[in-house]
């Protein structure tokens, strides 16, 4: 991270032509488009970017550190400010890091709490995150609007069901925090229901319209080859024609028993990941029917996990989820004492961004805007 | 599993040394250390090995293992008085410690893993020199920056090797367990523990309310 | 045609823009303040202390154990217990806290204290309308601003606390039985011991 002096600066070109010079953009950290303190130093040769360094850490507040003085439980609500559009998610993660670690069994239940609330989050996130890059590409307003009314509903759900609507602190080692209170099911189902309704409409907005097509086709292109080496994860990866979900792969809680599918994209533009994360919606939209339907009756906590003073043995575990931005992996080394040696969050974000460069060199400064749109960053993650 | 891909790294890379870190947790993950100066040579082969293809490095991670105190009892004869007896001599040895970088790694390609990769600088003040593994996986790129940021493991090779969460003129490592956080000092209504050990130097023994 | 895509999104906002004036899931939002949501059940904010009885000092749950201090993560609670012991609303002499100060500027709401609380003495409050201009004196909570009484938690958590009062209940119930049942196995034992040595064993079990 670097302090800006000056926001705009013009850089004498080595060649001799005058008309000819480097501009230098400071575009952040206040920028509006940014989703957050995120600062790109730009090189413009007239509107071409012939240079883009992203800079980090106006967010930064060590929460690895911060969670080596913490107990295994003290850690949970941070994880909730890691990415704070996905709190359930990146709670998965981390419950699923100190399970392994500890060799902690869930309850079927909670199981299927932890795929449902997952599902939602990535319904939420997805729909909000289309909202932000049109609104980055100028649709002011409207889209968000309505990403953000049905993200509202979710949220909804999420209140009643955990306390909170964005900073939930839902999952415990070995099962969740408390069960659905009564109508809660469905209420879900209701919202769940009307979901691929609002996915036929927000399709109807975009999918087939000229100024989208003409700002994002073509734009911000990835290849598969150079996707997988810099490690790219999620729908950002699998726009790029990688097939590549965590879900299926690694089929860690219980989600070998659902039925769906993973889309893929051809040509990996902004486009493909636009379209890639409509097409994934509809398949969490599938994925939660079936669980809502088969919830089991049961407990929803492992019986034998203490809640106070949990110490898991000395050893070392990395636990790693599909979270909507892409693969979150905790990795914890235990000492055996009641807090972490080692903690370690392996951001999606962060890691996804490694490409940004590589995929804005060439284009249009505006392009910038939309490229850094899809990839679907979040600050409190990618600084911690 | 790690048995056999460990034995096939020492038939395919010549003179590499490794050792396999065992780990006693349920997981069990067990991780490889391997040696720097073959470290790049093992990671291209596991990479490009067509039954391995590790082409993706997922996680990057710095650990500190600050040095011990070692302490050693030994029984030593002696004359004692002009009697010989057994004297037990303690000795204590201060260990260098070292910092280490791990890398977990997955093949999108055959869809196994995780392997796991360690490697171990010489101590923790001048030798803290790693290869870069940035060329042969890229996602390492960032993470390795931060390590250096964070940790002090100079990566030789990395192609853009500067701070990345701290600001460019930040000295020292935060993430070292001995890392002294500077006196910062503000007011705190509810001091506890090391805040209030410190709150008592700046209010002079008064606790804040 | 070109334009037909943005054609078909304009009849998608203007629907939208017709369909708030007569479905209530298009237009979501309520004018706050004259207007407000329904309060949902499970939402929390900033904790709360709970007490039994008429009088908020002496009915006060907490009994100082310190264990929300040490497990609070971002470290926002801080507690003196106190040197003498008090009865409670039971009449149960107890230690309470001198000082129970929470900063809420710093409490995350993560709900951690009430987890590890074991006598459902602090418990999530659900009022949210708590700006202040003083950052010290205002977001800092002392035990008379945080005390609520059981009523209030009734009122606000109906579910929850009427799981709470039952399991409640149910620990005073256990804990008279026993005492009353060591009191008879004494009083019973002491009678038998005196006459029959033998069968007072199978008494006291």
């Amino acid at each position: 991270m670097s302090t800006a002096t000056e926001a705009v600066r013009l850089i004498p070109k080595p060649t001799d032509s005058h008309e000819c010079q480097l501009l230098e953009v400071s575009m952040g950290p206040q920028h509006p488009s940014t989703h957050g303190v995120f600062r790109m130093d730009v090189a413009l040769d007239g509107e071409r970017v012939v240079k883009l360094k992203p800079v980090f850490g106006y967010l930064h507040r060590n929460h690895e550190k911060i969670a080596e003085t913490e107990s295994y439980l003290g850690s949970m609500p941070y994880t909730d400010r890691l990415d704070y559009m996905c709190s359930l998610t990146s709670n998965w993660a981390y419950a699923l890091a100190v399970e392994k670690l500890a060799g902690i069994q869930v309850p079927e239940r909670a199981e299927y709490l932890r795929v449902i609330t997952a599902e939602l989050t990535r319904l939420q996130n997805h729909a909000s995150l289309i909202g932000f890059l049109l609104q980055d590409m100028g649709a002011s307003g409207t889209p968000l609007m309505y990403a953000f009314r049905e993200r509202e509903k979710i949220l909804d759900l999420f209140e009643a069901l955990t306390g909170a609507r964005m900073m939930c602190n839902y999952m415990r080692f070995g099962g969740c925090r408390v069960d659905m209170p009564a109508g809660w099911l469905q209420q879900a189902q209701k919202v769940v229901d009307a979901f691929p309704r609002f996915l036929d409409e927000y399709e109807q907005l975009f999918t087939e319209n000229e100024i989208l097509m003409a700002r994002t086709q073509g734009v911000g292109v990835l290849s598969g080859e150079l996707a997988v080496n810099a490690g790219i994860t999620g729908p950002m990866l699998r726009a790029s024609g990688v097939n590549y979900d965590i879900r299926k792969v690694d089929k860690y809680g219980i989600y070998e028993r659902f039925a769906f599918r993973v889309p893929l994209g051809d040509h990996g533009d902004v486009y493909d990941r636009y379209m890639l994360r409509m097409l994934e919606m509809r398949e969490s939209v599938k994925i939660l029917q079936q669980a809502l339907r088969d919830i089991p009756p049961g407990p929803i906590m492992d019986p034998k996990t203490k809640i106070r003073g949990f110490r898991p043995k000395a050893g070392e575990a990395y636990g790693r989820t599909e979270s909507p931005k892409g693969e979150l992996g905790f990795y914890l080394i235990s000492d055996g004492s009641s807090n972490p040696y080692r903690y370690r969050v392996r951001p999606p974000s962060l890691v996804n961004l490694t490409v940004l460069e590589g995929m804005c060199l060439g284009q249009n400064v505006a392009d910038v805007m939309a490229i850094l749109g899809s990839v679907d960053i979040v600050m409190g993650e990618v600084d911690r | 599993m790690l048995e056999a891909i460990k034995s096939e790294i020492e038939a395919n890379v010549s003179g590499c040394r490794l050792e396999v870190v065992p780990n006693s947790s349920p997981s069990g993950q067990h991780s490889l250390l391997i040696d720097c100066e073959r470290a790049l040579a093992v990671a291209r082969f596991l990479r490009d090995a067509a039954h391995l293809r590790f082409d993706y490095c997922s996680n990057v991670t710095g650990i500190d293992w600050p040095g011990k105190e070692i302490v050693e009892k030994e029984k030593i004869k002696k004359l004692v008085d002009g009697v010989e007896q057994e004297v037990e001599e303690v000795r204590k040895t201060q260990s260098a410690g070292h910092l280490e970088a791990v890398y977990h790694l997955y093949s999108m390609e055959k869809k196994h893993g995780p392997v796991i990769l360690r490697m171990r600088t010489k101590n923790r003040s001048d030798q803290t020199h790693l290869p870069s593994l940035t060329p042969i996986w890229r996602s390492a790129e960032f993470q390795e920056r931060e390590i250096f940021d964070l940790y002090g493991i100079v990566f030789d090779g990395h192609p853009d090797l500067r701070r990345i969460l701290m600001w460019d003129g930040f000295e020292d490592h935060p993430m070292r367990r001995d890392y002294v956080e500077p006196d910062d000092y503000e007011y705190e209504p509810t001091p506890h523990d090391e805040v209030l050990e410190k709150s008592k130097q700046h209010t002079h023994g008064v606790r804040a309310r | 045609m070109l334009g037909e895509g943005i054609l078909k999104g304009l009849a998608e906002t203007a629907r939208n823009f017709l369909g708030s004036y007569v479905g209530k899931d298009r237009l979501t939002t309520v004018q706050y303040p004259e207007e407000r949501l329904p309060q949902i059940e499970a939402a929390r904010n900033f904790p709360f202390l709970v007490y039994d009885g008429p009088d908020w000092q002496q009915g006060m749950r907490c009994v100082s154990c310190l264990i929300c201090e040490k497990e609070c993560p971002p470290k926002c609670i801080s507690i003196e217990k106190s040197k003498d012991k008090k009865p409670d609303a039971t009449g149960k002499p107890q230690f309470y806290p001198a000082v129970f100060n929470i900063d809420v500027s710093v409490c995350m709401s993560c709900q951690i204290c009430v987890e590890v609380c074991p006598f459902e003495a602090i418990k999530m409050d659900v009022e949210f309308e708590l700006s202040t201009d003083d950052r010290f004196g205002g977001l800092l909570w002392n035990k008379e601003r945080l005390a609520r009484s059981n009523e209030y938690y009734r009122q606000i958590h109906p579910t929850e606390a009427a799981a709470v009062d039952a399991h409640l209940a149910e620990d005073r119930a256990k804990l008279e039985a026993k005492s009353k049942a060591a009191a008879e196995a004494k009083s019973s034992a002491t009678a038998m011991v005196s006459a029959q040595p033998a069968s007072g064993v199978a008494a006291e079990k």
